[in-house]
């Protein structure tokens, strides 16, 4: 299986260097407006010392896994990971395009942070107090909700950084500033950040994490692109005029109105 | 414990919604991994090839869920 040489692999071109950060951001974005609607929730509803802790008792979690995980990758030959990532990123990245393009169509409805946030409140408000300082019902709901999102996050995170040397870092500070974004918004705000673009959003991850994953699934079985790594940016507009294509031929006449009501 | 089949299921949802589409893209990286890398290197059509298949692969989840949920409103 043909590989890399160290110097193109250690070069970081443009093409790869900005789709990463992207991709990172707004995946990671996504991810922490959901985690942050739960946590909103449960913390004026139970408390916040409580759903506070969960939070970061999770994130401590996430972190152990990370840099117990990190290393690791490190061992493991290039084009392997090149080939699992990219599998598993054409699987993540088509699932989340799938999705993006039946809401766009307005063959499904849309996400609402505003009546997750309520769901949640009216969840929160039926379960039975207990007494103590710690509120072990909204310690483990916010700990279940970060963890959850969180491993997404960092799945998001490697697999977009682990395809090529260099690369994790860049996404890695593209999922820092999503959730600094998201925590200074949320402290603000202290409402479910509903005007968060949400599948216009999937959408570009979506197109992203399908043009990269089928990028490292051709590297990992050593197919030579045609431009290098520039080939990434003809994947994603391959990928992007195809999701539009598909969004205005699932767009009945029936289902128009629908889309403009749910928006 | 269900916490723990709670996040596993969440993992396995991460990458499968449509199990027709996942099963399809993983047979066809198979395919690509076996077939493609015979291919002249260099050449335009592996990678074209690639994507190809995995784009039909798209059409054919999103048109037939489209046409599915058309057919039973909820």
């Amino acid at each position: 299986m043909p590989s890399r040489s160290p110097e193109s692999a250690t070069i970081m071109t443009l093409a790869h260097l900005g789709p990463t950060v992207i991709a990172a951001f707004f995946a990671s974005l996504v991810e922490f407006v959901e985690a942050l609607t739960i946590i909103l929730a449960v913390g004026s509803v139970r408390g916040w010392r409580s759903a506070l802790g969960g939070t970061a008792a999770a994130l401590a979690l996430l972190l152990a896994i990370v840099a117990l995980l990190g290393p690791l990758l490190t061992r493991i030959p290039l084009e392997t990971i090149q080939l699992v990532v990219g599998a598993l990123l054409v699987l993540f990245g088509m699932r989340w395009l799938r999705k993006a393009i039946l809401r766009a169509a307005g063959v499904i409805p849309l996400h609402d942070e505003t009546r997750a946030f309520d769901d949640e409140i009216k969840h929160m408000r039926g379960l039975p107090r207990r007494s103590g300082n710690w509120d072990g019902i909204a310690f483990g709901t916010t700990f279940q909700i970060t963890m959850l999102e969180g491993i997404e996050v960092v799945f998001i995170v490697i697999a977009i950084g682990a395809g090529g040397v260099g690369l994790l870092l860049p996404a890695s500070l593209g999922a820092l500033a999503a959730l600094l974004l998201v925590t200074v918004v949320g402290i603000i705000v202290h409402r479910p950040l509903a005007k968060v673009p949400e599948n216009p959003l999937k959408f570009v991850v979506g197109v992203l994490l399908s043009g990269f994953g089928t990028f490292w699934v051709g590297e990992g079985v050593g197919l030579s692109w045609p431009g290098g790594d520039w080939s990434i940016l003809g994947l994603v507009a391959g990928f992007l005029v195809l999701a539009l294509v598909l969004v205005s031929l699932c767009q009945s006449p029936a289902a128009r109105p629908t889309q403009e009501v749910s928006t | 414990m269900k916490w723990l089949r709670t996040v596993a299921t969440e993992l396995f949802g991460l990458f499968v919604d449509d199990g027709r589409l996942a099963i399809l893209a993983l047979v066809w990286i198979v395919v690509a991994a076996l077939l493609l890398p015979n291919l002249p290197a260099g050449s335009l059509w592996p990678g074209l090839i690639l994507f190809a298949g995995l784009a039909l692969i798209l059409i054919d989840s999103v048109t037939r869920t489209a046409q599915r949920l058309r057919k039973t409103p909820p």
